[in-house]
């Protein structure tokens, strides 16, 4: 071979000496190709399976752990919930609406190929500052996009978050979750098992779109971006309804041996992958696949990232019954290629060998790096802060009202109102609170969803701020009254061959899998983001984790607002004087910085375990999870959301400030009538958790007394910023 | 009481619409295919919400020509109830089986959330249950519901009283401000001549069950069970 041909399918020279070893001969350039993409961070997790190897993955409740296409969790009564959150960041910050919309379609896509049947998608988003007009933009295609997809489809769109932080100006992040259900006894595996069985290709067809997308999300962004649209993929949710409804058909009916996804790298990583798992080989006959378009090169059919496709394992006597079945919803169905004995993934056009190569060269020999890592100076540097903006502040109730009304704080409702939160009829908890609530079909339980990140507390440190990211989300469910069960979760990172970043991402694991395995939700599958950068400036590292947990009795459900006056209002957990990374200071500053607040994850449990109990007792009015903006903004959107105001008093040795506006981890807010207050103390102690009592619901107003620092306002000011920022401040 | 639910290629809300009728008045209603050419003489019809064949064109063009509306105008002139929410609404449109279009929403976005309807006509039915001028909590999710005709149909509309649901604000003032989508003078539901056909924008099966966060869509299903005689 000429020249370094490597190098244009993003291989090193050392990873080109490691085929040549393995395959004892010059891979010709579809092989090489073939290695390229299935040895690239986005299929096969080089830089970052040393590290994914910490995380938990097992309890009592996980059926499939990572390495399927999404994670299963039991629900018991026979049924359960197959789960994934993936991440489509690149093509999201080049064409937002077809980048959101395909990364919606493909999370789908993970979770159908299970067997089960999507019921919900959540979404988590950051983008840079609101006020740069590119900002705004992507924030209206992102958004649009994720709508178009998923409301088309007819899968809700239940929950999620949305940060916003320069740091993300030039990489935006969307990231998409999606779950499904399915019954326990019949999760179906991306394997292609049985010799002589038939491959068949179902879907669309095969066009140009997305060739080479998976190496594109392993490579940094750039000034020439818009070069790189033929990269990003175009979706059909149309397309895609009719494939969910035909392969839920033909699993129904018993047809399938084995089905897998076509996502990142398309057919090669779908057939590579099915292979793999099986121990088989796969052949394909490239001249059956069906095309959109004459005139496809060999590679360009294999790394083409068209959408709405899935390949099937077949028993051949079965194979006329499935193409019936996809004709009935207009759809091919086209036998592509054959399971084959020896373990070679071959090639073939006409009859002629393009490429031969053992699957498990390009499933199992994926070059594992664990990187150089140093820890980046502003790690010690940020610990040291003057923080002392909040507590200088004159007038809390004007920091509060503005607080609320900023990019951060204020309501999500201009993004959730453009997504059909309630198709099918399960959406019992409505995006607005904490977690999603779905009622689960013939049963009266409830199946609780979040999820969560938190970007500044990870950068300023990485391990306990990918900690506070698992709390956080669990107890996002936990306020429900749901039990955490597991975990999904897409981590998302700069270039990890830059020392800092990779130190970034090892902490952050670490403190990924320490909390993890302490609330014992073990994590079940994933997806890894890196070269999260633009022209060389990294966005803040984020691990986004989604969390599903279950309610047994839909009726003894938990939402956050208030519910009537009269009720006694609550703090569950401990304020420390904790003002470091704050939103606060961050909104007064502009500076991200100071310690990380402490976290106490056995002290988490407890408090998810006795919200569980003290919801299954019917012993609370609400509930609602104290995170960013701290004490105040909680007090606030529970006021807001429920139209009852509150007045409290309480005193304690810390700053107001802090008591306000500090982010001090695992705090809840809970309400409950006078008449429960002594069994609800009587619980609190059992679990030996701290509870300040606050106030009592009631009236038109947030009249908070902490110590002698009060913040009076009245809950239509609080309204206005609350409710109409966010389409003010994203206005084109 | 015999009822369908028609499917086309990309409804959503085929589903729900017949999970919601068992839920409320114990009806199980066929899900016909889109496809079918030849249907028994269904009581109740309910074209589903959704985005048949993606909505890639004018919402409902394509769904219009559909084998199976050939039949739902044959029981729409024969005297059984035809309902069509949302993207059923707009078929019924593109089937002129109601006067009218939808427009893309004035504010160009797609928008989910309860909306506040007053009940214009408790003359049919379909409203025979709420009082007249009662105001009800229904969820609205859609994109190109802003409805508009022309003046000479909506003159038509009026003076036959054939308005069946208005948006409204929450002290049930209502006015162009009160639609959240720009429908003409407000308008999110109407009926044909025969009174037997509606069409509405609002989801009345999305709260129709206490769970889901309200019960005002449950009277539309129970009117339409209490008009053809229950379950015989």
């Amino acid at each position: 071979m000429t020249g370094e041909p490597w190098l244009e399918h993003n291989l090193t020279h050392e990873e080109y000496l490691k085929i040549l070893d393995l395959m004892k001969r010059e891979p010709n350039h579809l092989e090489l190709a073939l290695f390229g993409v299935m040895w690239s961070e986005h299929c096969g997790y080089k830089n970052s399976k040393a590290h994914l190897k910490k995380l938990p993955t097992k309890g009592p409740a996980v059926l499939q752990g990572p390495g399927e296409n999404a994670g299963v969790v039991d629900l018991g009564d026979g049924l359960a919930v197959a789960f994934k959150m993936e991440s489509h960041n690149h093509p999201s910050a080049i064409e937002p609406y077809q980048g959101a919309a395909t990364g919606v379609g493909g999370i789908i896509r993970d979770v159908f190929a299970m067997g089960a049947r999507p019921i919900a998608s959540l979404d988590s988003l950051r983008f840079g500052d609101l006020t740069l007009p590119k900002t705004r933009r992507l924030l209206h295609g992102v958004v649009a996009g994720i709508g178009g997809y998923g409301n088309c489809i007819g899968i809700p769109t239940v929950g999620g978050e949305a940060f916003f932080h320069p740091s993300f100006n030039g990489n935006p992040l969307v990231n998409a979750m999606c779950l499904g259900l399915l019954r326990s006894d019949r999760i179906f595996k991306g394997q292609a098992a049985g010799l002589g069985n038939s491959v068949m290709l179902v879907g669309a067809r095969t066009g140009r779109d997305g060739v080479k997308g998976a190496s594109f999300a392993s490579e940094e962004l750039s000034a020439d971006d818009p070069d790189k649209r033929p990269n990003v993929q175009v979706g059909d949710p149309f397309m895609e309804k009719l494939l969910l409804e035909a392969l839920l058909e033909i699993l129904d009916q018993d047809l399938v041996v084995g089905l897998q996804d076509l996502g990142a790298a398309g057919l090669t990583s779908a057939s590579v992958e099915m292979a793999g798992r099986a121990g088989n080989g796969l052949r394909l006959d490239l001249e059956k696949v069906p095309l959109r378009e004459t005139g496809l090169a060999p590679w360009e059919i294999m790394l083409s990232e068209s959408q709405e496709r899935t390949l099937l394992v077949i028993e051949p006597a079965k194979v006329p019954e499935v193409m019936a079945i996809f004709a009935k919803w207009d759809l091919l169905a086209v036998p592509v290629g054959e399971v084959t004995a020896g373990g070679d993934f071959e090639i073939r056009l006409n009859g002629e060998t393009l490429a031969r190569v053992p699957a498990s060269f390009l499933t199992e020999e994926v070059p594992i790096y664990n990187r150089e890592s140093q820890e980046p100076a502003y790690y010690a540097e940020r610990k040291k802060a003057d923080l002392t903006a909040i507590n200088a502040y004159a007038d809390f109730g004007d920091l509060l009202t503005k607080l609320l009304g900023s990019p951060n704080l204020c309501s999500r409702a201009f993004i959730y109102e453009q997504y059909d939160f309630m198709v099918g009829l399960n959406t019992v908890i409505r995006p607005g609170g904490d977690g999603a609530l779905l009622r689960l079909p013939n049963s009266s339980k409830g199946l609780a969803i979040a999820v969560d990140g938190d970007s500044r507390k990870v950068f300023l440190d990485p391990y306990l701020g990918a900690a506070h990211s698992v709390a956080e989300a669990a107890l996002n469910v936990a306020v429900t009254g749901a039990r955490p069960l597991a975990l999904t979760n897409c981590l998302n990172f700069g270039n990890p061959e830059d020392p800092e970043i990779y130190w970034q991402f090892t902490k952050a694991t670490d403190g990924l899998a320490k909390a993890a395995l302490e609330l014992e939700t073990p994590v079940t599958g994933g997806n890894v983001s890196f070269y999260n950068e633009r022209d060389g400036e990294a966005i803040y590292p984020t691990p986004t984790i989604g969390v599903v947990g279950l309610l047994t009795d839909l009726s003894r459900r938990l939402t956050h607002e208030f519910k009537a006056p009269e009720d006694l209002a609550f703090l569950l957990g401990e304020s420390l004087e904790e003002l470091g990374a704050s939103e606060a200071h961050y909104f007064l500053t502009g500076r991200d910085e100071g310690p990380v607040p402490s976290l106490n994850l056995g002290h988490v449990k407890n408090l998810c375990r006795l919200l569980e109990t003290l919801a299954a007792e019917g012993l609370l009015q609400s509930a609602h999870d104290c995170s960013l903006g701290g004490l105040a903004v909680a007090l606030a959107e529970s006021a807001l959301a429920g139209k009852l105001g509150l007045t409290a008093k309480w005193s304690g040795p810390i700053s107001p400030g802090a008591a306000y506006f500090g982010e001090s981890a695992g705090r809840v807010v809970v309400t409950l009538t006078p008449a429960n207050r002594a069994p609800f103390l009587d619980f609190c102690a059992r679990y030996a958790l701290p509870v300040t009592e606050l106030g009592v619901v009631g009236g038109d107003n947030l009249d908070l007394t902490y110590n002698d620092k009060t913040i009076k306002v009245s809950l239509e000011i609080l309204r206005k910023a609350y409710y109409d920022s966010l389409a003010i401040l994203a206005a084109l | 009481m015999k009822a369908a639910v028609v499917v086309f290629p990309g409804s959503n809300c085929d589903q729900d619409c017949r999970r919601s009728l068992l839920a409320t008045i114990g009806v199980e209603a066929d899900l016909v295919w889109h496809k079918e050419s030849q249907l028994p003489n269904y009581d109740f019809v309910i074209l589903p919400g959704g985005f048949s064949y993606g909505d890639y064109l004018r919402c409902g063009a394509i769904a219009r020509f559909s084998p199976v509306m050939a039949e739902v105008a044959r029981l729409a002139k024969r005297g059984s109830l035809v309902l069509g929410v949302c993207n059923g609404f707009q078929i019924l449109l593109e089937a002129s089986l109601l006067p009218g279009a939808l427009l893309k929403n004035h504010g160009l976005k797609y928008i989910c959330r309860d909306v506040r309807l007053r009940v214009e006509t408790a003359n049919s039915p379909f409203t025979s249950l709420y009082a007249k001028h009662s105001l009800l909590t229904i969820p609205i999710s859609h994109g190109e519901g802003s409805y508009s005709a022309s003046p000479k149909d909506l003159q038509r509309l009026k003076d036959e009283d054939r308005v069946a649901f208005r948006y409204a604000t929450d002290d049930g003032t209502v006015d162009f401000n009160a639609a959240p989508n720009g429908s003409i003078e407000a308008i999110a539901g109407i009926l044909n001549e025969k009174r037997n056909v509606l069409g509405l924008m609002p989801h009345p099966e999305r709260l129709a069950e206490p769970e889901l966060g309200g019960t005002d869509g449950r009277p539309l299903f129970e009117a339409v069970f209490q008009a053809l005689g229950g379950l015989s």
